[in-house]
């Protein structure tokens, strides 16, 4: 900046204001900067070195760590269980909370009531969701036995246990915790959106599916995508519940990339693949989220996010 | 491995209810002791005064405690010197780690080292107590610093053998020679590594099969099993009377890995699993036919229903609810099974013990064991009154004191009297006789060889593997190390 001293007070307002605004964002700055980037720097640095957290940081390796991992079978079910877990939520977990949504803006006695046992299971943390499931689903524990009270004694399996089944469960549950979350975020939306639009096209003469499709589908849009986007981290991120519940097993057949990253790291004291692990996932979670932002949610945040790069 | 800690502690606990009220009128001078120390001990704990005790000090910490505890410390003070004759000299602090958090095990380590500084004025011992994961993660970020404690908490092992790769511990091999003997040798082998010792044991485990002894009666067994063809055998008859012959856990995945360790072991050897675990060949004749072993054992469906995905607290309810009659397990099993059980108390005088069976053919002794237990490893800076203590701890006194306790088994020789638990007794009298002890495999190698020995394993008992697959993967392991 070539501004000389004796420009008008504008300029002068201007870089006051600019001080002002860095001063109050100076210490988020620098907590940001301290617990945020430079780990994921560190990790990156620490990820090119075979290390197990004691010796001397000097047995470079350079991308020997992210060969391995993309060799290992267990780190590649991981992935696959990742990308699973986000399309099924996708598919099945985020209509479902639309339709419950949807069914809950009408009026009805004991709306709020639903409403409020519905959102309960968010509530709850991972780590006891994934307790009380796994009591839940114990070999000839409650649901069996419902299940055979109810003559369905058929579709009994080995919830947990079964290496094809264990992914299907693992959906189920997470289901159950977060459809109440994503329901409550459509129904805001909905509520965000005036009656008289759907009953001017009722009026003319549209169907109510048309009235949903072409009304209340678009307008309901900035939430939904919104909400997609939660969905599809959470998956990526998926840890706490599903180490509580099989810690990835049987036979890594639910490991997910979070899991493989703290085996490696925290369990078996490798540093330098649980960091490549670890970089794996930031790269992963950090493409698809500017992919997403770029591409889906760019009408939303217009002027707040993509003003910097046009 | 942290597990197995935490259970040993809570034995510690769960026993000492039971014990303290019948032990303490037979025992009355040691608790006496206990007692005086204890004060005594929570007020050199202090920070401000542990970093120099003086003669002032101990004389308020006397005149805290009533006359009859005074005694008590007269007593310590002479048996400590009676048995050191470690003179007066410049003041020097000995910094110990440990990872006791709760009583009895905190006390008796405390009035151990007020003892050794009853009898050596000049020596501090500085106790750090902290929680186990604490603990690791502290000592990691320590050793990176270059801060390494006298005398820490260790298991021997895989991560023992990391830190002493690292530099970081001290070779005592020659300042034990004159005493080693006092103590079970496989258990001063686990805190040895390449020829060079750098700890020292003070509770030593050892893995067995525990049984039910009315299902085994049940089921038309008349003896526990001396073979591995027995063994299967017992198990057929179990599983037609209609128990669940062998409990074990997909989870967790280490007590089906225990079994197939004692396979390899009775089958080729120790010697030859040692030569496994150093050249980091799995591909074995012992390693395969253990693997042949499981599968022949997979035949009989000796499992409980969804063990793939069963935790080891899963396989102790099971055992002690009486549904399953087998499982391989360390010492902590009883307390644990009893704990897991619906009624709290398991099965009680049902529950026995035998060592692993032999099989036919194999070249292992029927007395070399698995096992494990806790010890301390000695920091490269220790100085001689570090490795002093370090002998003071493994004094007869010391180790009758900890088995009295019930903090562990003690491996030093001649203090098996001091074990009173009839179900312990029977491990204590495997262990005893045991010429050779294998470390838990999933702790003798790397954290991640332990990870990746027990996925290996797991997977042959769950069916979806094959003897050559197991000793290939972990071959494979092995050489990405």
């Amino acid at each position: 900046m070539s501004a000389t001293s004796a420009r008008s007070g504008v300029d002068a307002r201007s870089r006051a204001k600019l001080r002002t605004i860095t001063l109050f964002l100076l210490p988020a700055l620098v907590l940001y900067l301290l617990f945020v980037l430079f780990p994921v720097v560190q990790a990156a640095h620490y990820s090119v070195f075979k290390w197990n957290g004691l010796e001397p940081l000097d047995n470079f390796v350079g991308l020997k760590n992210y060969e391995t991992a993309f060799n290992s079978d267990a780190f590649k079910t991981a992935v696959s269980n990742n990308l699973l877990i986000i399309v099924l939520s996708l598919a099945i977990q985020i209509p479902f909370s639309l339709s419950l949504a949807l069914l809950l803006n009408r009026r009805f006695p004991g709306r709020a009531a639903f409403r409020l046992i519905f959102f309960v299971p968010y509530v709850l943390s991972e780590a006891i969701t994934g307790v009380v499931f796994t009591l839940l689903l114990q070999p000839h524990a409650l649901v069996d036995g419902s299940l055979q009270a109810a003559g369905l004694g058929g579709l009994v399996q080995h919830w947990l246990a079964d290496t094809g089944i264990v992914m299907i469960t693992m959906f189920i549950i997470i289901t159950w915790k977060y459809f109440g979350f994503h329901m409550i975020l459509l129904l805001a939306g909905l509520q965000g959106i005036p009656r008289e639009l759907e009953e001017a096209a009722l009026i003319d003469g549209a169907g109510r599916w048309q009235a949903f499709r072409y009304i209340t589908l678009p307008l309901l849009g900035p939430t939904l995508r919104v909400s997609i986007f939660l969905s599809m981290i959470g998956s990526l991120q998926l840890f706490d519940m599903v180490w509580v519940m099989t810690g990835g097993g049987p036979l890594n057949a639910s490991n997910t990339m979070a899991i493989s990253m703290f085996k490696a790291g925290i369990k078996n004291q490798q540093m330098g693949y649980g960091s490549a692990l670890a970089v794996i996932i930031f790269l992963f979670a950090l493409v698809l989220a500017l992919a997403y932002q770029r591409f889906v949610l760019r009408r939303d945040v217009e002027g707040a996010l993509t003003a910097f790069n046009g | 491995m942290e597990r197995r800690m935490a259970l040993l502690e809570t034995t510690a606990r769960a026993k000492r209810r039971n014990r303290c009220r019948s032990r303490a009128a037979e025992e009355a001078p040691i608790s006496e002791l206990t007692l005086a120390v204890r004060s005594v001990g929570r007020f050199r704990r202090h920070p401000l005064t542990t970093a120099r005790p003086t003669a002032s000090i101990k004389e308020k910490a006397v005149n805290l405690v009533p006359k009859r505890l005074v005694a008590g410390i007269a007593v310590i003070a002479l048996v400590a010197s009676a048995c050191s004759s470690s003179g007066s000299g410049s003041a020097v602090t000995v910094n110990w780690w440990h990872i006791s958090t709760t009583d009895p095990a905190k006390s008796v380590f405390q009035s151990i080292a007020d003892a050794y500084h009853t009898a050596h004025p000049n020596v501090t011992i500085k106790i750090t107590i902290l929680e186990n994961e604490a603990f690791k993660t502290k000592l990691a970020t320590e050793l990176q610093a270059g801060n390494v404690p006298d005398l820490f908490q260790s298991w021997g092992g895989g991560i023992m053998a990391a830190q002493a790769d690292a530099g970081m511990l001290k070779d005592i091999t020659s300042d034990v020679a004159s005493w080693k003997d006092t103590i079970n040798p496989g258990a001063l082998g686990i805190y040895a590594y390449k020829g060079k010792q750098y700890g020292v044991p003070w509770d030593m485990g050892m893995i067995g099969v525990w049984y039910n002894k009315a299902l085994f009666k049940t089921a038309g067994i008349s003896a526990p099993p001396a073979t591995w063809d027995d063994f299967l055998a017992d198990v057929g008859k179990l599983k037609t009377s209609g128990v669940t012959p062998l409990a074990i856990a997909g989870k967790d995945m280490w007590p089906s890995m225990h079994l197939w360790t004692y396979l390899v072991l009775r089958i080729g050897g120790k010697a030859t699993l040692d030569q496994m675990v150093q050249s980091k060949n799995w591909n074995t004749d012992a390693c395969t036919k253990a693997g042949a072993e499981v599968v022949k054992l997979n035949a009989l469906t000796p499992y409980q229903d969804g063990f793939e995905g069963a935790t080891y607290d899963n396989e102790a309810a099971l055992v002690g609810n009486g549904k399953a009659a087998m499982e391989v397990m360390g010492q902590w099993a009883p307390v644990v099974e009893a704990a897991d059980s619906t009624s709290k108390t398991g099965i009680g005088a049902d529950l026995g013990w035998f060592p692993f069976p032999t099989v036919t053919g194999g070249t292992g002794l029927a007395t070399d064991g698995v096992g494990g237990g806790n010890g301390v490893a000695v920091g490269k800076n220790a100085s001689p009154e570090a490795l002093d203590f370090l002998k003071f701890i493994s004094q007869t006194n010391n180790a009758n004191a900890i088995n009295a306790a019930n903090i562990g088994l003690s491996p030093v020789l001649g203090t098996e009297a001091t074990v009173t638990d009839a179900n312990l007794k029977l491990v204590l009298a495997g262990r005893a006789t045991a010429t050779n002890m294998q470390l838990y495999l999933d702790q003798a190698t790397s954290p991640a060889m332990g990870t990746a020995i027990n996925e290996a394993t797991i997977a042959l008992f769950d069916g979806k593997s094959d003897p050559a697959k197991v000793c290939k993967a972990i071959t494979d392991a092995a050489a990405a190390q």
